[in-house]
């Protein structure tokens, strides 16, 4: 008899949020046995908390937009560093991905016309965010999920998996446990797909849920794949910052697209003040012309508020820092002023940002139709992690693929806002898709019973360890590397702090090699916090580290000792593999050149 | 800045236990908060679950002083001051352990109800028409975060514990989106006559009352599913019509 409950598919899918799940009813189309891992409940991965809207050029609203511009758009704002293929397909593909949603049954916001509605949003040309109202991530992920219900896929809800097993180079499968009864079980599979999105949680500030501790990109890295663009994190330049208790949570780029303008404690909008070079042809230098841009009027030009968010989040902390700020240490963002402008203002405002109202009624006891809002930067996306071909995402491992947050390339050094939800979808699909022709093409490998035992008694050791004696608390250590993370490593770095948190970082694996848990395994948050904390140890190092090789300042990462972009650094992405001994090796992988037909894209819009 | 006790329910081997925990409470926080801080402080393995504490994905879901709550969009602010607060875990379903509950009945009884079937395209790309008036109602019922409070409320699963009979109040709300869907072709009266049993269903309203979306579960969803399927089933006239169509 096996010694580990043992389940056998073709395709396994680690995650589900909409990149797991696209990828998953992607796979089982083709006719191969397909098993989603959750870690939590279906349907509650932190796609449910995306806000804005999917971005797709579908040209409903304004027909000079199509998926040039959004690939060029996407490029800028990545600051060039993008996979521009991944770019190209990403802009070909979203709006087929899209309306095939619309087909399984989401009810987006219409046109007049009885179209796809779509929304303005940072970088984006043209309106792009098909939405509805301000969760539409919730749409996307509950689409998917009675979707995929009916796909013959094998679910597993509240499995936790420990780590990827491997056959030679090749993967062949996932160890883990479920929670409910803390049972290892073995999942076998011919090709692997990897869709854990992303990290917050290893920062204090965060707008992410309790999900994103990296878990799928760390498990990818111990599996021998390549990372790529870990130093690019995308701090959102709009999260709360009062009550305490919920500082980092997201208010969506949507509130500046409907006419929200930041302030700050002079009362001055300050975006006009700093315009990027770049973006300077695209952007209203009055007030006037900005609001008429957020209603429609084509011949305007897009206000401040709706740079990048990288450059957003920086001025935003810049008035901050200086003196600027609100009461409780943000900005103030004020979408209540639209009532000087349109009738029903407080209703209008109401039914485009439902959650938004609900959140600060709820949370801050403030009415948003009413008053401004006070808001701050918050860790909300990695652009880099795990480096994948572009046409079929599969990692440098052989059967290992990876979509969604977890991978990297689409977003180059910041993500535009909308443009995660379609990664998701387009990647997600190629993803599934190209797992499926691996798994029907290879046979599979060996699962070798050392290899579980060996990670089965490293998952068991903190309960061997006393609680109550030398043993360390696994939340101590979690919340050190979170104060850590937000001290050194945010949004404005320097060789000497990226140092220091490098050298910090091993003081918290040793103490993270001695964490200690009581209780038993049953549905214990101890004894997951204690696992967690190998992969957000070595995310938070992946990242410190590729920051501290970047000297330059571009897109999400900012160094005070290099501000200014560097032409060498714009030509290659930073590689973070692990070596013979454990150890991280860093590379300059240097980017390939564009094809010329969407260089002349570029060119041409720029 | 004020010590609160808080009386949870812990799972024993047999059946379990209210226990104290007395936390620091700060301005702002809300219960999931105070959790929190007491599994860091001193029951590392109290099992609660949770996401995304935004109120966005339904999962900590548990009856606070008795009242069915998401625990991240409760502030302690609002709770009666210098008095002891009851955590326990939802009571219509299963404990697995501690404030954690089984739900998988609701994941089963999701899959009994037909899957959305959209008509033809009507334009030449392959798309459809919508006006937004006709989808603003099921827009409402798509806000569900799938919390259970409505199916933990309802006496029908609360009391009698008849969740294969009744499909309860969320499956409810998810079969009006479809069939009120204008796109859906999809017939399912006959499912939510006997398999779903709408029937069971004697709007009392409690579900509408603790549905931290606002969703008017009862008078938007099941009422039009009743009359419906009072339409096709029960009307005399319609069965006599339908016998020569």
């Amino acid at each position: 008899m096996e010694k580990f409950e043992t389940y056998h598919h073709d395709v396994l899918v680690i995650g589900s949020g909409g990149a797991g799940l696209r990828a998953a009813i992607e796979a089982s189309s083709l006719g191969v046995k397909v098993a989603v891992v959750c870690r939590s409940l279906l349907g509650k991965a932190h796609t449910v908390m995306a806000e804005g809207g999917v971005a797709a050029a579908l040209s409903n609203v304004d027909d000079r937009d199509n998926w040039k511009v959004h690939f060029s758009d996407t490029m800028r704002g990545g600051q060039y560093l993008n996979n521009w293929r991944m770019a190209e397909l990403h802009a070909k593909e979203a709006p087929d991905r899209v309306r095939e949603l619309e087909a399984w049954g989401a009810v987006f916001d219409r046109t007049a016309d009885g179209r796809i509605l779509q929304r303005n949003f940072g970088g984006h040309k043209y309106p792009r965010l098909a939405h509805v109202g301000d969760r539409t991530g919730l749409e996307m992920i509950r689409t998917l999920q009675d979707h995929g219900i009916h796909q013959g896929i094998d679910i597993y809800q509240e499995y936790t998996i420990v780590s990827l097993l491997k056959d030679g180079d090749g993967v062949v499968g996932a160890f883990g446990y479920d929670r409910e009864k803390g049972l290892f079980k073995v999942f076998q599979a011919k090709a692997v797909i990897i869709a854990t999105g992303g990290m917050g949680r290893i920062y204090k500030i965060s707008s992410n849920s309790w999900d994103c501790t990296g878990g799928g990109i760390s498990l990818a890295y111990h599996a021998g794949a390549e990372l790529i663009d870990m130093e690019f994190v995308q701090f959102h330049p709009t999260g709360m910052v009062w009550p305490p208790s919920v500082r980092g949570l997201l208010i969506t780029e949507g509130v500046r697209g409907e006419g929200g303008v930041l302030r700050n404690s002079n009362g001055r909008r300050f975006m006009f003040d700093d315009i990027p070079e770049n973006y300077k042809g695209q952007t209203s230098m009055d007030e006037e012309e900005g609001w008429r841009y957020t209603q429609g009027d084509k011949n305007a030009k897009r206000p401040p508020e709706l740079l990048t968010r990288d450059h957003v989040a920086r001025c935003i902390r810049r008035e901050i820092k200086e003196g600027r700020g609100s009461p409780h240490g943000g900005v103030f963002l004020d979408i209540a002023w639209i009532k000087e402008k349109i009738p029903n203002a407080a209703e209008h405002i109401k039914r485009k940002l439902p959650s938004m109202y609900h959140q600060f009624k709820e949370l801050a006891g403030v009415d948003i139709t009413k008053e401004p809002m006070e808001v701050g930067p918050t860790t909300h996306y990695i652009m880099g992690g795990v480096r994948v071909d572009a046409d079929t995402q599969m990692t440098t491992t052989p059967g290992l693929f990876a979509a969604g947050e977890c991978a990297a390339g689409l977003h180059g050094a910041n993500r535009l806002g909308g443009n995660s939800l379609s990664d998701l979808l387009v990647f997600g699909k190629r993803a599934g898709e190209f797992a499926a022709k691996f798994a029907k093409e290879n046979k599979g490998g060996i699962i070798h019973d050392s290899q579980l035992e060996e990670i089965a008694a490293w998952a068991l050791a903190p309960f061997e360890r006393d609680a109550s004696h030398e043993g360390v608390n696994p939340f101590q250590i979690q919340s050190n590397l979170q104060d850590m993370m937000q001290e050194l490593v945010g949004i404005v770095r320097t060789e000497a702090e990226l140092t220091d948190a490098i050298e910090r970082l091993q003081g918290l694996k040793v103490r993270a090699d001695h964490s200690a848990v009581g209780g038993n395994r049953g549905y214990n948050p101890g004894w997951h916090t204690a696992i967690e904390l190998k992969h957000m140890l070595t995310i938070a190092e992946a990242i410190a580290i590729a920051a501290r090789e970047r000297k330059e300042s571009r897109g999400g990462h900012f160094r005070e000792d290099f501000p200014d972009k560097a032409d060498d650094f714009g030509k290659m992405n930073i590689s973070i593999k692990k070596g013979a001994h454990g150890e991280m090796v860093v590379q300059h992988v240097p980017k390939t050149k564009v094809r010329d037909d969407l260089q002349q894209i570029i060119e041409e819009m720029k | 800045m004020s010590l609160t006790t808080f009386k949870i329910w812990r799972s024993e081997a047999t059946g379990g236990q209210f226990r104290d925990y007395t936390t620091d409470i700060t301005e702002g926080m809300v219960v999931l908060d105070a959790v929190h801080q007491i599994q860091a402080e001193s029951a590392g393995d109290l099992a609660v679950r949770w996401n995304c504490k935004a109120g966005k994905c339904g999962s900590c879901s548990a009856e606070i002083n008795g009242h069915p709550k998401l625990m991240c969009m409760t502030r302690m602010a609002d709770l009666p001051a210098g008095k002891p607060i009851t955590l326990q875990p939802m009571k219509a379903f299963p404990v697995i352990r501690d404030l954690v509950t089984d739900v998988s009945v609701n994941y089963r009884n999701k899959l009994k109800i037909k899957k959305f079937k959209p008509r033809k395209p009507d334009a030449a790309d392959g798309t459809w028409r919508m006006a937004q008036g006709d989808i603003d109602r099921v827009q409402e019922f798509r806000k569900c975060i799938e919390c259970f409070l409505c199916q933990d409320v309802c006496h029908v699963l609360r009391e009698h514990q008849l969740h294969n009979e009744f499909a309860g109040p969320r499956h409810m709300v998810y079969a009006a989106a479809l069939e009120m869907h204008p796109l859906d072709v999809e017939d399912r009266t006959g499912d939510l006559k006997d398999t779903a049993g709408i029937g069971y269903c004697n709007i009392t309203k409690c579900c509408t009352t603790v549905c931290p979306e606002k969703i008017t579960i009862t008078d938007n969803a099941i009422i039009p599913l009743k009359e419906r399927v009072a339409d096709k089933f029960y009307d005399p006239l319609m069965k006599f019509f339908r016998m020569f169509t």
